[in-house]
């Protein structure tokens, strides 16, 4: 009896022991599960799903405070792959959040610009250049299409233009199988 | 001497077609009313154009100068007058448009100054850089600068050099009438790459279904006494052109997945390459024309010596269409894509405009289900498995497809060609094969994005810490300033901030704050723009005018609440 108590207790201690040793060794920083998500979001970091930023809306996804479909630019296919990752059920796109539109760049109208600095300020991967009444300009390969330099402007001279298809972007297009009359 | 030569797996025996393009030699195309030359030709980066419209350019001389890491030159393929610079369409499937130099002929077709380059005198970087700018790419259809290839790699020699004539696509024979008529001038070129990779033997393989351009070649090298080159037959099964197929049958090398051939010491290049070598160095002539077969849905057949942006129908019109054609096709019936038009340019991809009827190539009967029979697996000149790969791509699992190697087809098309169900397999891979792409590029951006996002927060948070450091040092020092000129003098030094007899400590730090923000005011109004001077008048009117809405924009903002 006593045997038996000792030999479990000591079991009991051993395996205590390692496990506690394991979560201090193999402790995870961070949750991975954030970077996952993270990962599939567009990074436009457009702030349209209520976030501010990407990163925190993959934060909110994974605590459960956000729904999976709050992100337009990243579309049907990105709520689709979020539903896959998270084992969660595909929603469409929720309205109040915005409407999935075709990938664009912002334009700077250079004759218009007073160079007030405004959308230098509101830009949020650094994708304009310019400094203090000086002219501003967008680069171009770096701009995410999130139009928050839009409404700081002032004189409303950035414009979005839809990005068109080069023969370097151009894509085959999905075999389609014609159905002719019999 | 009998070589021994080895087999590849799969293959296909389509009907050649190639007997009705070789009856007549090789004919000069009469020079059209005008000439759209691509700049972006090769694979790699786009070239920048070097010429103006209305400028005057020679036969030869370069229009598109290479960019980048990867590029190559473009040249003009006659004299004459630079009409435009603009887009226009390419001979794509996508119908999309490229910039192109519009080209309208003088008529007197002169060459500008040529430069000719002994090869064994110049140094391989010189040299390398001389074909670039020569615009020589591989003219078996993947045009990839040749001058990148022309390497010998980590030990400084190449085992064999593999010399593509196989061309093995029905209908085509541009390689065909290539090795028959110009074997000697061929021969010179591949001479020169040996000597450039330092290889130990030259194995030119031809299918033997051509036993007049093996016949030529023999000969050619016989008349020029080299040794260690051979010209091979090889059995006549498509797709022995493709270059790793080539390799296969000429050397036993199997190429695998993720390497290549130079890792084994072989390095491939088309006959026609070869020769555009040879025209480049011997004579110093870029690469601005080559062989074209022209074949299909035409009365004569025939292979033709084209300026590289002659409109295609300008070319077919020699080989007289027939009335029902309704397409031409860039390349053969395997691989060939669709054109978009009919006037679409010849360009360094071109070696066959097959022409095309709905008798000639009916409309594929209607896809059917995969009934999983394996055929285009044993078919696969690859050794892929297309049947699992279409199931993937057709339900765009584009990850899977990638796991059964979907980027080692080589689109040859031997699958499409087998399948009782009439599946368009390479249709999916292509389809697969862009979309993998256009994500990886996504993947891409957005990767940079967060990157760039994560440092501005980082930055701003810097700042903003800088920021008050700064701050909190300031104001440590305005304290102590103030604490000392207060117990200094009572009566606060600056006399007009010191209206009360009695000046407390915070009395003196306002009179700071009002001298600080006094200097602010007059720093303010001594900045001015800078370059202002001896300006037109009309620039002088665009900056009152910007002025004016600078003047107005804070205002505006005031009055809309959103904006």
């Amino acid at each position: 009896m006593i045997t038996a108590l000792l030999v479990m207790t000591g079991i009991a201690l051993v395996l205590g022991a390692v496990l506690g040793f394991a979560s201090i060794k193999f402790k995870v920083e961070g949750d991975p599960l954030v970077e996952k998500i993270d990962a599939i979001l567009p990074q436009t970091q457009c702030g349209q799903c209520g976030f501010p930023g990407c990163r925190p809306y993959a934060t909110a996804i994974a605590d459960g405070e956000a729904e999976i479909n709050q992100c337009p630019p990243g579309g049907e296919e990105g709520i689709r792959k979020l539903a896959d990752l998270l084992g969660r059920e595909f929603k469409p796109l929720s309205e109040e959040h915005g409407v999935e539109k075709p990938k664009s760049v912002a334009v700077i109208d250079e004759a218009t610009c007073i160079g007030c600095t405004l959308c230098i300020q509101a830009c949020p991967v650094d994708a304009i250049v310019g400094a203090a009444k000086q002219l501003h300009t967008i680069v171009a390969a770096e701009c995410t299409g999130c139009e928050l330099c839009l409404a700081p402007c002032p004189v409303d001279c950035i414009t979005m233009e839809a990005i068109t298809e080069t023969v370097d972007t151009w894509k085959w297009r999905y075999p389609v199988v014609e159905i002719k009359a019999a | 001497m009998l070589r021994k030569l080895f087999k590849f797996h799969g293959g296909v025996k389509p009907q050649t077609n190639k007997t009705q393009s070789t009856t007549a030699a090789i004919a000069a195309v009469p020079l059209p009313d005008r000439l759209v030359i691509p700049l972006h030709q090769a694979v790699g980066g786009h070239p920048r154009p070097l010429v103006q419209p209305g400028e005057h350019v020679l036969k030869g001389q370069r229009i598109g100068g290479a960019d980048g890491n990867l590029s190559s030159a473009v040249h003009a393929s006659t004299s004459g007058i630079v009409r435009d610079v603009a887009q226009a369409v390419m001979p794509h499937t996508s119908g999309l448009t490229t910039l192109s130099v519009i080209i309208e002929p003088d008529g007197e077709d002169r060459w500008c100054e040529l430069e000719k380059v002994n090869y064994r005198s110049t140094p391989p970087d010189e040299l390398r850089d001389f074909l670039r700018d020569a615009g020589v790419v591989g003219l078996g259809g993947a045009v990839f600068p040749s001058y990148a290839k022309l390497k010998p790699g980590k030990e400084g020699k190449l085992k064999t050099l593999v010399i593509n004539g196989a061309e093995c696509e029905p209908f085509i024979t541009c390689d065909d009438m290539l090795m028959r008529e110009r074997a000697s001038d061929m021969l010179k070129g591949i001479v020169a790459m040996r000597y450039m990779l330092q290889a130990e033997e030259v194995l030119i393989g031809i299918e033997d279904n051509k036993p007049e351009a093996v016949a030529s070649v023999q000969a050619a090298i016989r008349a020029s006494g080299e040794t260690g080159i051979e010209a091979v037959a090889i059995p006549t099964r498509y797709p022995a052109g493709g270059a790793k197929q080539l390799i296969r049958v000429l050397t036993g090398i199997e190429v695998p997945h993720g390497r290549r051939s130079t890792d084994f010491g072989v390095q491939c290049f088309n006959v026609g390459t070869a020769f555009s070598i040879f025209e480049a160095l011997e004579h110093g002539r870029p690469l601005i024309s080559r062989l074209v077969t022209v074949a299909g849905n035409v009365t004569a057949p025939r292979n033709y010596d084209v300026l590289i942006g002659t409109p295609m129908d300008h070319l077919v019109r020699l080989a007289g269409p027939r009335p029902d054609t309704d397409r031409y096709i860039m390349g053969g019936p395997m691989m060939g894509v669709r054109m978009p038009g009919f006037d679409v340019p010849v360009v360094k991809a071109t070696n066959c405009v097959l022409v095309g009827s709905p008798a000639l190539f009916p409309a594929p009967p209607p896809e059917m289900p995969c009934i999983r029979c394996g055929e285009c697996a044993k078919a696969c000149p690859a050794d892929l498995a297309p049947f699992e790969m279409y199931w993937f791509s057709r339900s765009k699992n584009f990850g899977k497809a990638q796991e059964y190697h979907l980027f080692d087809c080589i689109e040859c098309g031997c699958c499409s060609f087998v399948c009782p169900s009439h599946i368009p397999l390479v249709d999916y891979f292509r389809f697969s094969k862009s979309e993998i792409w256009s994500r990886e590029r996504e993947k891409e951006s957005s990767d940079g994005a967060r990157d760039r996002f994560e440092f501005k927060n980082f930055r701003q948070e810097r700042e903003k810490q800088e920021k008050a450091e700064k701050l909190a040092a300031k104001a440590a020092a305005t304290r102590e300033k103030v604490a000392t000129e207060g117990a200094a003098t009572p009566a606060a030094a600056d006399g007009e901030a010191a209206p009360k007899p009695k000046p407390s400590a915070t009395d003196a730090k306002r009179a700071l704050i009002e001298a600080a923000m006094e200097k602010a005011r007059q720093q303010k109004a001594q900045v001015a723009p800078k370059n202002t001077d001896h300006l037109a008048p009309d620039v002088e009117a665009d900056i009152a005018a910007i002025d004016a809405r600078r003047n107005a924009a804070p205002a505006r903002a005031a009055d809309t609440p959103d904006a």
